[in-house]
C-alpha cells in the first residue's frame, strides 16, 4: 500500500468576508510523487496550500503532514514542508547566500554552510551567492525562493505557481529542476493554471474549481479525459448551416458563418479528421487555413462541473 | 524552543542595523548632541539648578529616555512591518516557531539596539556636561526594562501598522508628546498643583523620574512605582503580542 505524506481531512475555509473558498476538501498526496493541483484564479488553490504551511487557519478539518497535525504539532509539521510562494517575495538588500542561511536557521536547522552551497550549485546560483537579491533577475529571484524552500532539508516541497509569469526557457528549467528535486526524495506538490504544465511535470493531477476538489487522478487517465484538441477550418465561403451530410458530427459554426470547429480526442488513434475533410470536400465546403488547438482549462471546467467532458 | 530561529532572527536583525548604521546610530547620536548644546550648554549656563543637579546634568536622564523609547519603537516596529510590507512574512508564518522565538529574536534584537545607544548617548552626554551615575546597576536594570517593554510596544505597532503612515502615528503623535511632557527638561515640582496632578497619569514620568534617581539618587516618583508601572505594561505589552500570533490578527486569514 502506498503511503500519504500529506492528509487533508474534510477542510473548509469561509473568509472573514463570507467567500467560502474552500468546501470539505478531502486529499492524499503519496510519497514522493508530483502532484499537480490545477485551477482556474481563485478556485482556491493558494488557499489550500496557505492551510497545510499554516499561513490561513482553516475554519475546519485536520491536515497531517508526514506524520504530524499541521496546528496541533506545527513545529514539527512544519519543519517537514517547504514552501515557495507565488509572488516573488525577498528581502532585497540581502545577499543570497544570507538568505538562505537565514532560512534554514528559521526553520529549526544548525547551520550547515555545505548544504547551503549545494542547493545554491544545484540551483545555479552559486556564482550569486553575494550578489543583493535586489540586483538579481525575476527567474534568479524564484530560484532564490526554492533555494530558501529548501534549506532545511525538507520532505515536502509546495510550489505555488512556480512559473507565473517566467519565459519559456526558465519554465523549461524549472521544470528540470523539479524533476531533479523528486528523484532526490522530496514530494511535490504544484499549483498551476497551465495545463501543458501539469501535463509535463505531474505524476497525478487533482482539479479544483470554486473552492471544491473536482477530481483527483492519475496524469494518464486525466489527460485522456481531459485531453480534447479542436480543430478549426477557415472557410472560403460563408455558410448558412451545417450541411445536413456531416449531421452527427462535433462540429460547431461560428456565428460569422465563416469557421468550423471540430473538437476530437486527441488521445484517440482515428480522431475523425481524415474522414471530415474527405466529406467536406464532397459537401462543395472550400478550407481556407485550418489550426488546431487544445480545449482550454476554461472549457475543461465548464465540462466536469457540467458533468460532461470539454 | 526553537534556538536556532532565535539566533536566526537576532542575526538578521542585527545586521540590518549594521547595514544601515548612519541612520541607526549616528542619527539619533547627532540629534541628542543637539539636545545638549541647546538645552544644556546654551540655555542650561542660564538656568539655576535642578533639584540640586545642574540644569545641564538634570536633563541627560531625560535625553537618554526620550531617545531610548523613540528608538526602541522605531527599531521593533520597522524590524516585523518591513516583511509584512515586503511579503516575506510568508516565511516566519509558515516556519516551526511560535511567538516566545520570534518576541525574543525580534523585540531582542531591537532592544539590543536601544541599549547600545542608550550607552553611546551616555557617552557623549560626557563630552557635553560632567555627571555621576548614584546607582549604576539600577542604571542598567533602567535601561534593559524600558528597551524591552517599548521594543514590545513598537512590535504591536509593527503589526498593527499596514502603511507606513500608521507606523509613524503612535510614535509621533503619543510617544513624543509623552516624553516631552514627561519631565524629561523639567522637574514636574515646577508645574502648577493642577498640572501636577494631570502629569501624574503620563507613564513616561514614571520611566523618566526613575532613570533620574539611577543617576542622582533623587526622584519625583518613588521608585519602586517607576518599576512596577514599567513592569506592569511589558506583561501587558508580551499578552497583546501572544494574543495576535495566537489568533493571527491582521497576520492570518
Amino acid at each position: 500500500m502506498e503511503s500519504s505524506i500529506v492528509s487533508v481531512r474534510g477542510v473548509s475555509k469561509t473568509y472573514a468576508g463570507g467567500l467560502q473558498a474552500l468546501k470539505r476538501v478531502d486529499l492524499e498526496i503519496k510519497r514522493g510523487e508530483i502532484f499537480a493541483l490545477l485551477g482556474p484564479n481563485g478556485a482556491g488553490k493558494t488557499t489550500l496550500i496557505g492551510v497545510i504551511c499554516g499561513l490561513i487557519t482553516a475554519s475546519s478539518g485536520t491536515v497531517i503532514a508526514d506524520g504530524h497535525d499541521v496546528v496541533a504539532d506545527f513545529r514539527a509539521a512544519r519543519m517537514k514542508i517547504g514552501l515557495v510562494p507565488q509572488e516573488l517575495s525577498t528581502d532585497a538588500f540581502e545577499t543570497v547566500a544570507a538568505t538562505v542561511t537565514f532560512s534554514r536557521g528559521l526553520f529549526g536547522k544548525r547551520k550547515d554552510a555545505a548544504h547551503v552551497e549545494k542547493v545554491l550549485r544545484a540551483l545555479t546560483l552559486w556564482d550569486k551567492r553575494d550578489a543583493k537579491i535586489m540586483t538579481l533577475s525575476g527567474g534568479m529571484k524564484r530560484r532564490v525562493l526554492i533555494a530558501k524552500a529548501l534549506s532545511h532539508e525538507p520532505t515536502i516541497l509546495f510550489l505555488d505557481e512556480p512559473t507565473a509569469g517566467v519565459d519559456v526557457e526558465l519554465r523549461h528549467d524549472m521544470w528540470n529542476i523539479v524533476r531533479d528535486l523528486r528523484a532526490s526524495g522530496v514530494t511535490i506538490i504544484l499549483t498551476t493554471h497551465y495545463i501543458q504544465e501539469a501535463e509535463e511535470m505531474a505524476d497525478r493531477i487533482g482539479v479544483i474549481n470554486k473552492g471544491e476538489l473536482i477530481v483527483v487522478e492519475d496524469k494518464e487517465v486525466l489527460m485522456r479525459r481531459l485531453g480534447k484538441r479542436r480543430l478549426t477550418l477557415k472557410l472560403v465561403k460563408k455558410l448558412d448551416a451545417i450541411p445536413a451530410a456531416l449531421d452527427g458530427r462535433s462540429l460547431e459554426l461560428a456565428p460569422s458563418g465563416h469557421e468550423l470547429s471540430y473538437t476530437f480526442d486527441g488521445a484517440s488513434e482515428d480522431t475523425g479528421i481524415g474522414a471530415l475533410l474527405a466529406e467536406l470536400g464532397k459537401a462543395g465546403v472550400e478550407i481556407n487555413d485550418l489550426h488546431t488547438d487544445e480545449s482550454s482549462l476554461e472549457d475543461i471546467f465548464v465540462g466536469l462541473v457540467k458533468g460532461e467532458q470539454a | 524552543m526553537n534556538v536556532y530561529a532565535i539566533k536566526a532572527i537576532y542575526r538578521f536583525e542585527m545586521a540590518r542595523t549594521f547595514r544601515t548604521i548612519v541612520q541607526s546610530i549616528a542619527a539619533p547620536v547627532l540629534s541628542t548632541s543637539l539636545y545638549f548644546v541647546v538645552f544644556g550648554s546654551a540655555i542650561g549656563s542660564r538656568m539655576g539648578e535642578v533639584g540640586g543637579v545642574d540644569y545641564g546634568s538634570f536633563i541627560i536622564p531625560g535625553l537618554v529616555m526620550l531617545s531610548l523609547l523613540g528608538e526602541s519603537i522605531s527599531n521593533a516596529s520597522f524590524g516585523i512591518y518591513l516583511p509584512k510590507w515586503s511579503g516575506t512574512i510568508y516565511e516566519l508564518l509558515s516556519a516551526p516557531v511560535g511567538v516566545a522565538e520570534v518576541v525574543i529574536g525580534y523585540v531582542g534584537a531591537a532592544a539590543t539596539k536601544s541599549i547600545l545607544l542608550g550607552l553611546l548617548i551616555l557617552a557623549t552626554a560626557r563630552v557635553f556636561v560632567p555627571y555621576e551615575i548614584v546607582h549604576p546597576v539600577w542604571l542598567v536594570t533602567f535601561l534593559i526594562l524600558t528597551s524591552v517593554t517599548f521594543s514590545m510596544f513598537g512590535f504591536i505597532i509593527g503589526l498593527w501598522a499596514d502603511s507606513f503612515q500608521k507606523l509613524q502615528t503612535i510614535p509621533l503623535m503619543v510617544v513624543t508628546p509623552l516624553t516631552f511632557l514627561g519631565g524629561a527638561f523639567y522637574s514636574i515640582d515646577m508645574l502648577p498643583p493642577f498640572w501636577q496632578t494631570v502629569t501624574l497619569f503620563n507613564p513616561v514620568v514614571y520611566l523618566i523620574s526613575g532613570m533620574r534617581w539611577a543617576f542622582y539618587g533623587t526622584a519625583e516618583v518613588n521608585v519602586v512605582i517607576s518599576i512596577g508601572a514599567t513592569a506592569g505594561f511589558m506583561v501587558l505589552c508580551l499578552i497583546a503580542i501572544t494574543y495576535v500570533f495566537r489568533t493571527g490578527y491582521k497576520l492570518k486569514s
